[in-house]
């Protein structure tokens, strides 16, 4: 396939710069990482697409005869984020399981041994990258729900108090969804450990938590990182009436920023530990 | 320069490394020997900062390697060919590499060449064959254009022209100066290419010599001589204190004396001699002599029967 070169090599071209490790060619290497991959790219093209198609099927049956007092069509037609959720899930797991399985975390530590370094450059990368895709779902979402809803006049504009903090809420939301999976890659290590985790964290636990009784389930829904971090992307705030989002828990939530600082909390324990085990384990 | 004190390394209940004490001098091919689970693999991961040891320590050019402020300029390891993401191409797998230690991506395209994979640089590397992996993996370990290689295995599982290009490119490598550390099972690879060898069994340094003094511990002394009176012979070299061997093929081997002192004393005994030649053992040879007690798991071991069940 190829010409085997069969003379000794010729090494006497020196690289200009001496090879120096910075954070910042640590950030582009992971760019890099996360760009060359094609799995990546459709998985977060797929995020946009399919929080837009989410928030349009969401919204399209919405009218003004339905619907709930506090009805938050900001929420409605951010919505898909709820779901898409698992998708960056899988982003943020893979970002580092599949250095993993593949041995590639080897090849990477042998060229950046710093393992704080290297870290911080991956957790860098991987929050830019979604926020901007996030930021990108998030509104297209909106404003396609908004136009939908419009011709039943129950539609809000990105002018009203709050929306624009929900709209950036929505891409924060995948942000931290996206940290959290990345520590739980990070301490799992086995790519589909992780993803049932990830999956298990992000999606079931609300899920479970309708098997308990009503009473404590009031109690516990609002701490559930993902019940807790959703309250960011919600506009009318009704402390007592949750179906009138697309969240669907039962008893009061949290505010959204503290909802948005339980839901990094977690993320952050998750991540430091991640990070402790990172640098105690062998590779 | 790689200096090794006391390293040692567990892996919960196994002792993968024993003690090592080594130091790797510049500008030699130094061939790591050994059986299977000596212990070869597992020092190269402590020398690279990828194991932590148990106890001891490992410094290149003075420092662990974790501290070095730009790893790719001073080590270049190929530990395993598969060690990498197969979704990614060729160039972008080299490029993410390069970029941590701020490296010019002209310098890609430069080992790209050098390896002969120019032509597949965009290909997905999933769709390489095993002397193409292997062939990138040694790219990535020339990036930086190192002064301290360590290849583990590097022959493995190549056809002999993939064997002949890997021999040739670390000869070519040594000759620039840079140091060579290879890591093999294949005797005869190293008989062909090291300067030096570290012989490990068990995780313990069983030999730190040249290749010269490795064949020559056991075998200097060794003698083939062919006589039609071999009974005759038997007796005056046991007499002198020598011992003698049935060489095979109507051949003795005679242990324990000079070449001189046989020709004398058959000479002098009226004894014919057909041939007599130094029996210069192969490097396999010393090498199986020297682990032979060291291997892991024998075969032939009496009462060494697997317990689960396999046939080994």
């Amino acid at each position: 396939m190829t010409a085997t070169p069969t003379a000794a090599p010729n090494m006497n071209s020196l690289p200009s710069p001496a090879p120096k490790v910075t954070f910042g060619g640590a950030l582009r290497s992971e760019l890099t990482k996360i760009r060359s991959v094609r799995s990546t790219r459709w998985t977060l093209l797929a995020v946009i697409v399919l929080t837009v198609v989410l928030g349009v099927i969401a919204t399209y049956g919405q009218n003004n005869a339905h619907r709930a007092p506090y009805f938050d069509p900001t929420a409605w037609s951010l919505g898909g984020v709820w779901l898409t959720e698992l998708l960056i899930g899988v982003v943020g797991t893979l970002v580092i399981t599949s250095e993993y399985a593949t041995g590639m975390i080897r090849t990477s530590l042998i060229a950046l041994p710093q393992r704080g370094l290297f870290l911080f450059a991956k957790i860098t990368v991987l929050a830019a990258v979604v926020f901007v895709t996030g930021l990108v779902a998030s509104l297209a979402a909106f404003l396609a729900g908004q136009a939908i809803m419009s011709s039943h006049h129950i539609s809000t504009t990105i002018g009203h108090l709050g929306v624009v903090r929900a709209i950036i809420g929505g891409a924060l939301y995948l942000t931290v969804g996206a940290l959290l999976a990345l520590g739980i890659g990070l301490l799992i290590r086995y790519t589909a450990a992780a993803l049932a985790t990830a999956v298990a964290v992000l999606f079931l636990l609300p899920i479970a938590a309708n098997l308990l009784p009503h009473g404590l389930q009031d109690q516990v829904d609002k701490w559930l990182p993902t019940a807790a971090g959703a309250q960011i992307w919600t506009v009318n705030h009704a402390p007592h009436l949750n179906s009138a989002s697309p969240i669907g828990a039962s008893g009061p939530m949290l505010a959204p920023w503290t909802g948005l600082a339980v839901f990094c909390g977690y993320a952050a324990i998750v991540l430091a530990a991640g990070l402790l085990m990172f640098r105690k384990r062998d590779a | 320069m790689i200096e090794a004190r006391g390293l040692t390394k567990r892996y919960g209940g196994t002792l993968a490394v024993d003690d090592l004490s080594f130091t790797l001098e510049r500008g030699k091919i130094t061939g790591f020997l050994g059986p299977n689970g000596a212990g070869k693999t597992s020092t190269m991961r402590l020398i690279l900062g990828l194991d932590r040891p148990t106890a001891g320590t490992v410094t290149v050019n003075g420092k662990p390697f974790g501290q070095l402020a730009g790893p790719m300029g001073q080590v270049g390891a190929l530990l395993d060919a598969r060690a990498m993401n197969g979704g990614r191409s060729a160039y972008d797998h080299l490029l993410c590499l390069a970029q941590t230690n701020n490296l010019p991506r002209r310098r890609v395209n430069e080992v790209l060449a050098l390896v002969g994979l120019s032509e597949v640089a965009r290909k997905r590397t999933k769709g390489f064959s095993l002397g193409m992996g292997q062939r990138l993996g040694i790219a990535a370990a020339l990036l930086g254009n190192p002064q301290i290689l360590l290849f583990d295995e590097p022959a493995n599982g190549l056809d002999p022209e993939g064997i002949l290009w890997i021999r040739n490119l670390m000869k070519g490598l040594a000759g620039e100066g840079r140091t060579v550390i290879v890591s093999s099972h294949l005797m005869s690879e190293m008989e062909n290419t090291a300067d030096h060898v570290l012989v490990l069994g068990r995780g313990k340094l069983i030999a730190d010599c040249t290749v010269e003094e490795f064949i020559a511990v056991d075998s200097m002394r060794s003698v083939r001589v062919r006589t039609p009176q071999p009974e005759e012979l038997t007796r005056l070299v046991a007499a002198a204190g020598g011992t003698v061997k049935d060489g095979g093929d109507g051949a003795v081997v005679v242990s324990g004396l000079e070449t001189g002192r046989i020709w004398d004393l058959a000479f002098e005994n009226a004894v014919r001699l057909q041939e007599i030649a130094p029996v210069r053992a192969s490097l396999e040879q010393a090498f199986m002599e020297l682990t032979a007690t060291a291997a892991e798991f024998r075969a032939d071991a009496p009462g060494s029967a697997p317990t689960d069940g396999r046939v080994s």
